[in-house]
């Protein structure tokens, strides 16, 4: 049956011509090509995210007035509806874990040098728009702790100078968290956001198909020395499979958060009620949320806040532009980046820490 | 012309404030002789300028002249002199009337705070410790043992002695000393019973300053003990449903014939504990079989009652304990658990209903509980039938997986041994 398919394509499409290229490209292998693996499974939460967020379309309601009740019914009535929104709610989670994961292996293997730049960089943008979902998102069920969650968030948006307060009103869509925030967050989760990440996607995909993967300098070396001991496996079918069997792993996974720990929708939220103790971020912000707890509210006559968030731009700037800042053959400038890499991973993972054991 | 304007102009504001300037130095400077003297004297005579600036009176610019009389701004004697007014010291006996002076005026207290009530003289006289005072005894309350004196608080002051979190202790200074109450006949465990009850408990600890202390029973300025038959109309200007249930009841009638105080026949008065269902029915902790025996219709309606309150709190508990464990295994039961509030509220009406003596009016509240305590029992348990199914979906669909990703695995490896 497949080969009369492939017969009919062929004779309308030339399809054998089409997927040769796929046929042709090769993966290198060596002792770390598994970490090839991360960005792929990122690729496919994001596809489950696509997939989940419009069933939830078909019920979710963006109103104040509709929004929690719509989330409430989606979990309580519609069949599976709790299944597709936990999945929504934890591929999320996992898909912006990975990312950060793929985005680190990447550094470390640096994988991000000369031609790979812009990789890098469209991958770093990748990043900051799967955080833009998750901030996004988390208000779409319109409960207490996504509200006033994004209350804080949105503040420090504000405390950006200069354009911190007409980009604090431009995201609530007003002086004050409403449900005009609510709608604008939705129109940003379900249009805009998807948009632009589906054309950046296709333009890292490209880059990637247009100039291979990357194998890291150590590999390149021994490869070079001992020619005959260098691996390449076919892209298709024998890496594409292999991506499957992982994809279908992090199913796996995914479905048994779902089933056992489904995505709690807590209270609805109540603009007039005080916010409730404990007040935290989603997980990926919470190394921000907590350094900027702990810096003092004054530095010199400057306010503490606006310098953290300040910093916080200018890291976030440079970490994009890092493959630009490394000079080729320059050994001091890579291990000064290595050191920074590691450097981000134990402050993150510390503030993390930190964050949740704070009181 | 313009200048000379502003001239006149700039010579106004000076002598405003050079007038502003005077007048506040005038004012800083005025004597208060009392106080130059009684701050150095030893207690009782010591009154610290600090102290009384704490006082409400002070506050609101009376002065030791406005109760002593006397002269503040003249020096030693004069200050004190007959001619000036001077009363000194205020005997006891003529505290309430001195008090009353300016508190008993309407329209001179209004100034200061026009919702204060001016009838706290006139009410204590009717009081117990306004009447024993006119038949000449000196040691009962006057306004200064309860509210102090020269560092006088207004109610609503934490610090005040008559603070509700404070009066229970401002009364127990009189009334639970055994020595200074010998004489009147009346028992001196009523603060330990208070501090005790459920009352205190929710007034010190839950923090509800609404909750009844000594004064909300007893009256304050009138403070006396309510009479046994009135002692349910001081009760029920909270418990408003128990109260009229009780008037329906049976009880009713017999209580007063038997001349037993209403609630307190059952609840006590000061050391009212919180009511259980064990109180109820004819068990060791019931107070029903203090007065019915086997075999009278009361014996029979308390076994009843104390049967249908059982049926009903287990049925809410079993509610509460399912939809718990559906609630902590993730699943999406909050209409649930707001209807099985509900239920709770018919387990509280009832408990209410039992003050009617009457099974048959009991029941009505415990059967709109018990439907819906069934009916949350059910949701609950569909729950986690729910969740069961979910779980072996999951573990069908992890096989399934699994069994994809060894097929794969395979296939790799075949097409791997193939010669390219």
């Amino acid at each position: 049956m497949f080969a009369s398919v492939r017969k009919w394509l062929d004779a309308r499409f030339d399809w054998a011509a089409l997927t040769a290229p796929l046929r042709k490209k090769t993966v290198p292998v060596h002792k770390l090509s598994h970490w090839y693996f991360l960005g792929g499974i990122t690729l496919f939460l994001f596809g489950i995210q696509v997939c989940t967020g419009i069933l939830l379309l078909l019920y979710y309601r963006p109103s104040s007035n509709e929004a929690f009740e719509s989330v409430q019914y989606i979990m309580t009535r519609v069949q599976f509806g709790w299944l597709v929104r936990s999945i929504h709610s934890w591929a999320a989670n996992l898909m912006i874990f990975t990312a950060f994961c793929h985005m680190f292996s990447v550094l470390f293997l640096r994988a991000y040098r000369k031609p790979r730049e812009l990789t890098w960089v469209s991958g770093m943008i990748l990043l900051f728009l799967a955080m833009g979902f998750g901030f996004s998102g988390y208000l779409l069920p319109w409960n207490t702790l996504a509200f006033f969650a994004t209350k804080v968030g949105t503040d420090i948006a504000g405390q950006v100078p200069l354009i911190g307060k007409p980009l604090m009103i431009f995201l609530r869509g007003g002086e004050e968290v409403t449900g005009a925030t609510l709608t604008r967050f939705f129109g940003f989760h379900v249009a805009v956001l998807p948009g632009i990440t589906t054309l950046l996607i296709l333009v890292h995909l490209a880059l990637i198909q247009r100039l291979g993967m990357s194998v890291p300098p150590g590999v390149e070396a021994q490869r070079t020395a001992q020619p005959e001991l260098s691996r390449e496996m076919h892209f298709f079918p024998n890496f594409l499979l292999r991506e499957l069997m992982a994809w279908y792993i992090a199913l796996g996974v995914l479905g048994a958060l779902a089933a056992l720990s489904p995505w709690g929708l807590g209270t609805k939220a109540d603009p007039f009620a005080s916010a409730p103790a404990g007040i935290r971020p989603e997980w990926y912000f919470m190394f921000m949320f907590q350094t900027l707890k702990l810096i003092p509210a004054k530095i010199w006559r400057l306010d503490g806040e606006v310098i953290g968030i300040l910093l916080f731009g200018a890291a976030g700037a440079i970490w994009t532009l890092l493959p630009f800042l490394e000079r080729n053959g320059k050994g001091r400038s890579q291990r000064w980046i290595l050191g920074a890499g590691i450097f981000a991973l134990a402050y993150m993972a510390s503030m993390t820490v930190y964050g949740y054991l704070a009181k | 012309m313009d200048t000379s304007r502003n001239k006149y102009a700039m010579r106004l504001l000076w002598s405003l404030l050079a007038a502003l300037l005077l007048g506040s130095v005038a004012r800083a400077q005025t004597p208060n002789s009392c106080l130059d003297c009684h701050s150095a004297l030893d207690p009782p005579y010591k009154v610290t300028g600090e102290q009384f600036s704490q006082d409400i009176h002070a506050q609101k610019g009376l002065t030791c002249a406005s109760c002593h009389g006397g002269d503040p701004s003249k020096d030693d004697q004069d200050a004190m002199s007959k001619q000036a007014g001077f009363r000194g010291k205020i005997a006891r006996k003529d505290v309430p009337a001195l008090c009353g002076r300016c508190h008993s005026d309407g329209a001179y207290m209004r100034q200061y705070n026009p919702s204060l009530r001016t009838d706290q003289f006139a009410q204590y006289l009717t009081s117990v410790h306004g009447k024993l005072r006119a038949k000449g005894d000196e040691k009962v309350a006057v306004c200064t043992d309860c509210h102090g004196v020269h560092d006088l608080r207004p109610a609503n002051d934490t610090r005040s002695k008559v603070h509700p979190l404070n009066i229970a202790q401002t009364c127990a200074r009189c009334h639970a000393d055994a020595v200074y109450m010998k004489g009147y006949s009346i028992p001196t465990d009523q603060f330990a019973g208070y501090s005790a009850s459920v009352h205190h408990e929710a007034l010190t600890v839950r923090g509800d300053l609404s909750a009844p202390t000594c004064t909300t029973c007893h009256g304050n300025h009138g403070a006396a003990p309510p009479g046994v038959s009135t002692v349910q109309n001081v009760c029920s200007t909270c418990h408003v449903f128990q109260a009229q249930l009780f008037e329906s009841s049976p009880h009713k009638a017999a209580f007063e014939s038997a001349s037993l105080p209403g609630c307190v026949t059952c609840h006590s008065n000061h050391r009212i504990a919180h009511p259980t269902d064990a109180m109820l029915g004819t068990g060791a902790q019931s107070i029903c079989t203090n007065c019915h025996t086997e075999g009278d219709a009361g014996y029979q309606a308390a076994t009843q009652i104390a049967q249908q309150l059982d049926r009903l709190d287990t049925s809410v508990k079993g509610a509460n304990e399912i939809l718990d464990r559906a609630e902590s295994a993730g699943m999406e039961v909050s209409d649930a658990q707001l209807e099985q509030d509900q239920a709770r509220d018919s387990l509280t009406k009832s408990r209410v209903a039992i003050h009617s003596a009457n099974p048959a009016r009991v029941q009505q509240d415990v059967d709109a509980g018990l439907q819906i305590a069934t009916k949350t029992h059910q949701e609950g348990a569909s729950a986690l039938k729910e969740r069961d199914y979910r779980r072996k979906g999951l573990a069908w669909s992890l096989l399934a997986i699994v069994a994809v990703v060894i097929g794969l695995r395979l296939y790799v490896r075949q097409i791997e041994r193939r010669p390219s």
